[in-house]
């Protein structure tokens, strides 16, 4: 998967930058600790610009390129901040026969986002994901913490709607 | 006192269909009606039968509520709960045979068949309650281990019962175990690992056991550990699943708090403990030599084998890596004897195995069902047939993996060898049901953009192998297909099949190859005749007004984002082929059914 730098200014503050801290000492000792800090720095920041990675490479003792190999590789880790909305369409073998390729579609024909980027206000991101195993549903899409099934396009407007 | 039990499904499909929001009206209405002492409400896990999400039970009796809505809630409460007068309207109607409500699940045909096992304390226990699990005779099998048998016996047990790894290749459990037991006995470190890095689409068991019975995975991880020598686990979930992650942490912290995870445990002398680790959305991830290379804190790239996990795994010792469904069936195996399990089954495929039934089947969602039953009879009587009246297709097992099953193999007994027999795989279990209205070549290029999109890029063979084979596919949607291409098809998935590092790539032309297989008049429509029999794909559709039914309505011409249609009001309209887009909006709008694809 290939993922893109960021041309959005990093904001990083005190306080989380103390958090990281604190999430380094934590796992000092563990082994293999690289992949929890990492998902907690997300947690902290939202995302991992290479500033945040800088922090890290530089506390862990860890050459940066690792640590970016290591960002660049799984598709969790966003290089990216995340909009305030952030429409997962689950493109799972059972939503995809079940149509949840034409929500996507729509999806990026409404908001004029593609898959993997935000829109250009900041406001929404648009992802396809791997199954989240709500097949009994299919197809289903997520929008932040609320999970709409049982789809057809038509009803992607009013849902949108919720959101805007 | 209680008097009546009402247990609501919290796994991730029902959660998502609300039953949380059922819960808290639940629990309002017995506060009101000040019903709190007498009737107990209990979250469970995955009760099977996702597609009539959210459900319920009341216990003592058993009646079986599907599609609750909150406000449904006082009615129950009112009429059931109190007046013992089971609210039929809502009660489960089988939609097979005649329409009476079934008093109890297990009559229903959907659980009929079914034999649980790894699922057994799945949607009828409190996972978050130790003493639930417990009470289900949990850890009786982890004291008989550490009190009456030697790690010998245990392995010796394991391997009597022809226990075969779930997570999809079959090897056998049991000699997993001996060869990290024997192979290595320099007296050093060794590790047990669960693989709950569920990664196949459509397939949800090891998260609905996560979450439905987490403490069956921390007991048979802690027997293999005292069965090979190990002190330390690690269980690798995927970050996709949270509901699973939080009731596992929970379990974990129960374990310890009561003996059954840290030192001297049960008094024996043996110390285990476990740690969780989320993965971070990378499927290669599954394979178990890339798992053990996250764990560590690096790229999940795969290692060659030999060494195998079991002679030099994680942090360089001998690792025991199994699949959450695996470990499940343990502590169970343990208890009953070996020759239960195998009693189960066929000759070489001992025991159960859970299927995720998805796509275009009426009951989706997890059903347990012996080795050996047909796929006839999971398809039409477990599953209750192909909706709105379409015809079976093909089934897909092995996900991306794996392979389909046409029509005329419906009646092909479902175990390990069977379907590598007839090109597919066991895979985790996943088991997608298509219909006359998908298109198999679509399917194919459905799982290759997914290989190629998860390929780690770590071998040559599988990185830019599967991107040609993507390309190849691309170019017989698009029409522009030559039957020279279904051969160069063929050639280069024999060539990533034997020459590519680990098992992603090693199976990733499967779905290609077993839909050429079976469905190869379909590739040659779409590449000599540029057709898409089932209508999907799009550069190979045409639309037709018939001139007939058109009643000059006008809409399609109005909503036609490029202006392909022409006519007078009231007169027939045509579509210009030239300038479709093929985008099907006409087609929806118009009220009369005069707009045909073909």
């Amino acid at each position: 998967m290939k993922k893109k730098l960021t041309t959005v200014q990093f904001r990083g503050t005190k306080e989380q930058e103390d958090k990281l801290l604190e999430v380094i000492a934590k796992y000092q000792g563990t082994k293999g600790a690289m992949m929890p800090i990492l998902q907690e720095a997300q947690g902290i920041y939202g995302y991992l610009p290479i500033e945040v990675q800088k922090i890290i490479a530089e506390k862990t003792d860890t050459p940066l390129e690792e640590i970016f190999g290591i960002v660049s590789f799984y598709a969790q880790f966003a290089l990216n901040p995340k909009g305030d909305v952030a429409i997962a369409v689950c493109l799972g073998t059972a939503c995809y026969v079940k149509g949840s390729g034409d929500l996507i579609n729509k999806i990026q024909e409404k908001l004029n986002v593609e898959p993997g980027s935000t829109t250009s206000d900041g406001k929404f991101t648009l992802d396809a994901t791997r199954c989240i195993g709500a097949c009994g549903l299919a197809p289903v899409l997520t929008i932040n913490n609320d999970v709409y099934g049982r789809l057809t396009p038509a009803d992607l407007d009013g849902i949108l709607e919720k959101y805007m | 006192m209680i008097r009546s039990h009402v247990l609501i499904c919290g796994g991730t499909g029902c959660t998502s269909s609300g039953s949380m929001a059922l819960r808290d009206a639940l629990e309002k209405e017995l506060e009101v009606k000040g019903l709190t002492e007498e009737i107990k409400i209990v979250t469970t896990g995955c009760f099977g039968l996702c597609a009539l999400g959210p459900v319920m039970i009341v216990y003592p009796d058993g009646t079986f509520y599907s599609m609750v809505k909150p406000e449904d809630i006082p009615e129950i409460v009112e009429e059931h709960l109190l007046k013992g007068r089971p609210v039929e309207r809502l009660e489960y109607h089988e939609k097979t045979g005649d329409h009476h409500a079934v008093s109890s699940l297990s009559d229903t045909n959907f659980y009929k068949k079914q034999k649980r096992v790894a699922l057994r304390n799945c949607g009828v226990i409190n996972p978050e309650v130790i003493d639930e699990y417990i009470a289900m005779d949990g850890y009786a099998a982890l004291g008989k281990v550490l009190t009456e048998m030697t790690p010998e016996q245990v392995i010796d047990t394991i391997l009597a019962s022809g226990l075969r790894g779930r997570g999809g290749a079959g090897f056998p459990t049991g000699k997993k175990w001996q060869l990290a037991r024997n192979l290595v006995q320099d007296g050093g470190k060794k590790y047990v690992a669960c693989n709950a890095d569920e990664g196949d689409p459509g397939a949800f068991m090891d998260r609905s056991i996560l979450e439905g019975d987490p403490h069956a995975l921390i007991e048979a991880m802690a027997i293999a550990g005292y069965a090979i020598g190990a002190d330390e686990g690690f269980v690798y979930v995927r970050a996709e699943y949270p509901i699973a992650i939080q009731r596992l942490e929970i379990a974990i912290k129960q374990a310890r708090e009561y003996g059954l995870l840290g030192n001297d445990i049960f008094g024996t002398g043996f110390n285990f403990d476990i740690q969780l680790r989320l993965g971070a959305g990378a499927f290669v991830c599954g394979e178990e030599t890339a798992l053990m290379t996250s764990i560590e804190g690096n790229r999940g790239e795969p290692r060659p084998r030999p060494p195998f996990p079991a002679v030099k795994g994680l942090f360089e010792r001998p690792t025991v890596l199994n699949n959450v469904e695996t470990y499940a069936n343990i502590a169970q195996i343990i208890l009953k004897g070996p020759e239960w399990f195998a009693s189960m089954g066929t000759e070489k495929s001992a025991g159960t195995k859970v299927f995720a039934l998805g796509g275009k089947i009426t009951n989706t969602g997890l059903v347990e069902i012996p080795m050996g039953t047909t796929l006839r009879e999971v398809v039409e009587e477990i599953g209750g047939g192909i909706p709105n009246g379409k015809k079976f297709k093909a089934a897909q097992t092995g996900g991306p993996s794996g392979g389909c099953i046409p029509a005329h193999l419906i009646d092909t007994p479902i175990d390990y060898d069977n379907l590598i027999a007839i090109g597919s795989m066991m895979g985790s279990g996943g088991l997608i049901v298509m219909d006359e209205d998908n298109c198999m070549v679509d399917i194919a290029r459905f799982f290759l953009d997914f290989t190629v999109d998860e390929s780690c890029g770590k071998c040559t063979p599988c990185r830019v192998g599967t991107k040609r084979m993507l390309e190849i596919l691309d170019k017989i949607i698009a029409g522009k297909g030559e039957l020279e291409d279904i051969d160069r098809l063929e050639e280069l998935a024999e060539y990533i099949k034997s020459a590519s590092l680990c098992g992603l790539g090693q199976t990733a032309p499967n779905p290609v190859l077993s839909t050429l297989r079976y469905f190869r008049d379909e590739y040659v429509a779409h590449v000599v005749d540029k057709t898409c029999p089932a209508g999907v794909c799009k550069h190979l559709l045409s639309y037709e007004i018939v001139a007939d039914k058109c009643k000059g309505c006008t809409a399609c011409a109005r909503v036609c984002p490029v202006g392909a249609i022409s006519g007078t009001v009231k007169q027939p309209h045509t579509i210009d082929k030239a300038k479709c887009i093929k985008c099907g909006a006409c087609m929806s709008k118009c009220k009369f059914g005069a707009i045909i694809k073909h």
